[in-house]
């Protein structure tokens, strides 16, 4: 297997508070990694660091061997490292299929004209929202502002799919079709990191999971074995159920 | 090219070629009503062109107008006419440049903050360089044109400007300042260099008014900084724009024909309280209609898509990617 | 020369800081920007101007006059045109524009009417302009008074605000405008009253400046925008900061005057901005945000 991330002691501080302790990990290309851990663990802040919104205090990112630590948020982005949000970020004053067009603009492959246009259609069929490109961002409901922020990240062929907590807040259906999305973009041979809350999610969709507590690595590995592990357990549930 | 887009620009030629001709027919007084009306819509024009999709509130119009009158008024003995204006140019575009350069990384707020005392800085400092190292405070401009001449440049530049905002408009450069006006962290992540573009923009509108100041010089004979430094016109291009619609191609346009005529009226009939009627209608403008008067009219009769619902909102003020100094 | 320099420079300081603190409180605590500042000041000087040469009013007399005409002018104004715009405002950056464009056109209407009333000329009066000796330096008592009135309504305004519990909610609008609600501060009437107290402020410092400076109708637009300057440098909302980076900026400001060139002082207060800005957004003594 081709490494795609890898990540070595990276650090964050936030003036004396250090979110981030010297976190390593690596990412093969098509691998389903999930990214755990309880509420103020790091994991955001992880994925901020990767894709660029927030600089590292410390320590490597290398995406296919190339350092990208330090580098300017767009020009990650053009690497081919797409990501949504936690707290879903669409741009309200455009139509749906500008939305999606503007990743596909000023992505890796810096569409124009027509081209730009069929691989906003493309990506916005793969989600689910076909035929609704003229509709205003702003008038979706939360779960079509997700796959609208999914479509946007698809938009410009991404290398590393970063998802942030993509299936919260979803009902049971709509976790359903999320999930369903997800394994097809992995069936295609997608890579993707997510920040995920949601077990059935990981479990279904994650080969293997890293866990973060209080800003350390706690455990990496098999999925399965890593949720049984006694330090993630006590992380998760408290002291008492370990 | 589709049926519509091929009507409107024939209209727009015959609007030009009408304003082209209109000095053969008019007097004095009615060209120079024309100039300054050219002069209000470029003005108008340019600012969008940086502060409608990025809504940085740009107070620095002045400074950058001045900039190119007094260019001209320092340099119209010394070199031929088109170089004259193609050092304005390039001072407008430095200055343009290392203010961009070192403000817009920052929250919006620092920049409006830093461009309201611009003009301020720059008259100070060209009033100490005359005083202190030419000598010589005020200057004569000798040209050997008369007021069509003027006119007619500040019409191509007024077309040029027009040109370049509805290029920009369907363009790929258009389509990155949407998205930075949405949200600029979207923006970012979607691969777009902010701080490129946005110096690009800032830097081509300055440049711009430069020029508007460089052309409309020699209507002064005699020019001080303090006469070509005045914080109105700031003031006046800002109404314009926005009250127009600053993110709209016609917008600023729209807004700057009916506001000049209406402000040459008011400064003719009341010399004295202009100042204070132009604040007054402009609190007004503030309260009323903060989207502009085309956000206005296509909310009111609902044509096209809806448009955020104020100037500001979503805005480029105090971002919370601002504090990263990135 | 030397001693001169740090009194005068210390007398300009004092000045701004008092001035900065008026809008520190009104960017800090009520959320607008107000660019109409500098001219509240000026219509404050002109106001003692007034009082002094007309009534023959003595100006320490004029500050109990103008400063709380300043306070109701800061409260009338907030009720009348920022109120309408806090309340339509979705967030914090829409006020922001909102309230730059709208104080914007006030800068224009209070700068109108001064002008109506007393023209472009620079202005100023006489008061108590006999020379004080300190540390071999000749100091004008006026100058001394300034400094001193802009020491002592600073400082008092800094311990009411530490060390009573009214100053205690107003600080907590300034940091935590959404949770001071949920302990029970109206935010509304603590900003109201904190823009006001920045009109106050402003007065004060409008006929501080009058006693010792020459000052026209259009001057406004520098002292806000020095004004401006000393608050980012000290933290917005940071009365303390305000207070040294006020002093700062007045040693600096005399300096340049009096051992570079008088011309160039708005162009060394714009120096230290730049710099300011590129080196500690966050101000000098802001603490960094996250």
């Amino acid at each position: 297997m081709t490494q795609l991330l890898e990540i070595r002691d990276l650090r964050k501080r936030f003036g004396g508070l250090t979110a981030v302790h010297d976190i390593s990990f690596t990412i093969d290309v098509g691998e389903t990694v999930g990214l755990l851990g309880p509420n103020g663990s790091g994991k955001t802040t992880v994925l901020n660091m990767i894709s660029g919104l927030l600089p590292a205090s410390g320590g490597a990112i290398l995406l296919n061997g190339e350092k990208i630590v330090g580098m300017a948020a767009h020009r990650i982005a053009v690497r081919g490292v797409a990501r949504t949000f936690q707290l879903v970020r669409v741009l309200p004053s455009m139509s749906v299929a500008e939305n999606v067009e503007a990743a596909a603009a000023f992505g890796p492959e810096k569409l124009w004209g027509a081209a730009v246009r069929g691989k906003a259609l493309a990506c916005l069929d793969r989600v689910g929202l076909g035929g609704r490109e003229n509709e205003m961002t702003a008038e979706l409901t939360y779960i079509d502002q997700k796959r609208l922020e999914l479509a946007r990240a698809l938009a410009s062929d991404p290398r590393l799919l970063l998802l942030d907590e993509w299936l919260a807040g979803l009902n049971p259906t709509e976790l359903a079709t999320g999930i369903e999305l997800i394994s097809d973009l992995k069936r295609d041979g997608m890579t993707v990191l997510l920040v995920e809350h949601v077990m059935d999610a990981i479990r279904a969709l994650c080969g293997r999971c890293v866990v973060m507590n209080a800003g350390r690595k706690i455990a990496d590995g098999e999925t399965g074995n890593v949720l049984s592990e006694p330090e993630v357990v006590r992380a998760y549930l408290g002291e008492s159920h370990a | 090219m589709n049926g519509r887009l091929a009507l409107v620009f024939a209209v727009a030629l015959v609007a030009l070629a009408a304003l082209a001709f209109a000095p053969f027919y008019l007097g004095r007084y009615q060209i120079g009503l024309l100039i300054g009306l050219t002069g209000y819509v470029t003005l108008a024009s340019a600012w969008a062109l940086f502060s409608g999709p990025t809504r940085y509130v740009s107070l620095a119009t002045v400074a950058f107008f001045g900039i190119g009158a007094y260019t001209v008024a320092a340099l119209n003995e010394v070199l031929p006419y088109p170089l004259v204006l193609a050092a304005a140019a390039a001072i407008g575009l430095a200055v343009a440049l290392v203010v961009g350069l070192s403000t817009l990384r920052l929250a919006g707020v620092y920049f409006v903050i830093f461009t309201f005392g611009l003009a301020e800085l720059v008259r100070q400092l060209v009033t100490w360089y005359e005083v202190n190292v030419t000598g010589t405070l005020g200057r004569y401009i000798f040209m050997s044109f008369g007021p069509e001449q003027i006119y007619w440049q500040l019409l191509a530049l007024m077309t040029i400007t027009l040109l370049i905002s509805w290029w920009i408009g369907r363009n790929r450069l258009g389509l990155a300042l949407k998205v930075i006006g949405d949200d600029e962290v979207v923006a970012t992540h979607c691969g777009i260099d902010i701080a490129r573009t946005k110096l690009a923009l800032f830097a081509l509108s300055a440049v711009i008014i430069t020029l508007v100041g460089a052309i409309q010089a020699p209507r002064w004979t005699y020019v001080e900084p303090g006469i070509v430094f005045n914080p109105t016109l700031s003031f006046l291009t800002l109404i314009m724009a926005l009250l127009g619609g600053a993110n709209r191609l016609w917008g600023p346009a729209l807004g700057a024909v009916p506001l000049f005529l209406l402000f040459e009226w008011l400064s003719a009939r009341f010399p004295d309280h202009y100042s204070i009627i132009l604040g007054l209608l402009f609190i007004l403008i503030v309260f009323v209609l903060p989207g502009g008067v085309a956000a206005f009219a296509e909310r009111t009769f609902g044509q096209r898509k809806p448009d955020p619902q104020t100037y500001g909102a979503e805005s480029a003020l105090s971002r919370d990617t601002a504090d990263a100094r990135r | 020369m030397l001693t001169t320099a740090i009194i005068a420079g210390l007398v300009l300081g004092g000045t701004y800081a008092l001035v900065a603190m008026g809008l520190t409180l009104q960017y800090g605590i009520a959320r607008i920007m107000n660019l109409a500042y500098g001219e509240t000041m000026i219509a404050a000087a002109f106001a003692a101007f007034v009082l002094k040469n007309a009534l023959g009013l003595n100006p320490m007399a004029g500050l109990l006059l103008v400063v709380p005409a300043g306070f109701a002018f800061g409260y009338a104004i907030y009720g009348v045109m920022m109120r309408p715009l806090v309340a339509r405002a979705g967030d914090r950056s829409a006020l922001e524009i909102d309230s730059i464009l709208a104080t914007f056109g006030l800068l224009f209407v209070i700068q109108g009417v001064l002008l109506v009333l007393f023209g472009s000329n620079y202005m100023s009066y006489s008061y108590l302009n006999i020379p004080v000796s300190i540390l071999g330096a000749n100091i004008a008592a006026n100058r001394l008074l300034a400094l001193g009135l802009a020491l002592t309504i600073g400082l008092t305004l800094y311990g009411l605000l530490r060390y009573t519990r009214w100053g205690t909610a107003i600080r907590a609008v300034a940091v935590a405008p959404q949770s001071a609600v949920l302990v029970g501060i109206d935010v509304n009437r603590a900003a109201r009253f904190a823009f006001a107290l920045g009109g106050a402020l402003a007065a004060a410092g409008g006929v501080v400046i009058s006693m010792y400076q020459t000052f026209t109708a259009t001057s406004g637009v520098t002292f806000t925008m020095k004004a401006l300057i000393v608050v980012i440098m000290g933290g917005v909302g940071n009365l303390l900061g305000a207070l040294s980076a006020g002093l700062i900026l007045g040693m600096v400001e005399t300096f340049v005057a009096t051992y570079l060139e008088p011309g160039l002082t708005l162009a060394a207060t714009y120096a230290i901005f730049l710099a300011l800005l590129l080196w500690r957004p966050q101000g000098l003594f802001g603490k960094a945000t996250r």
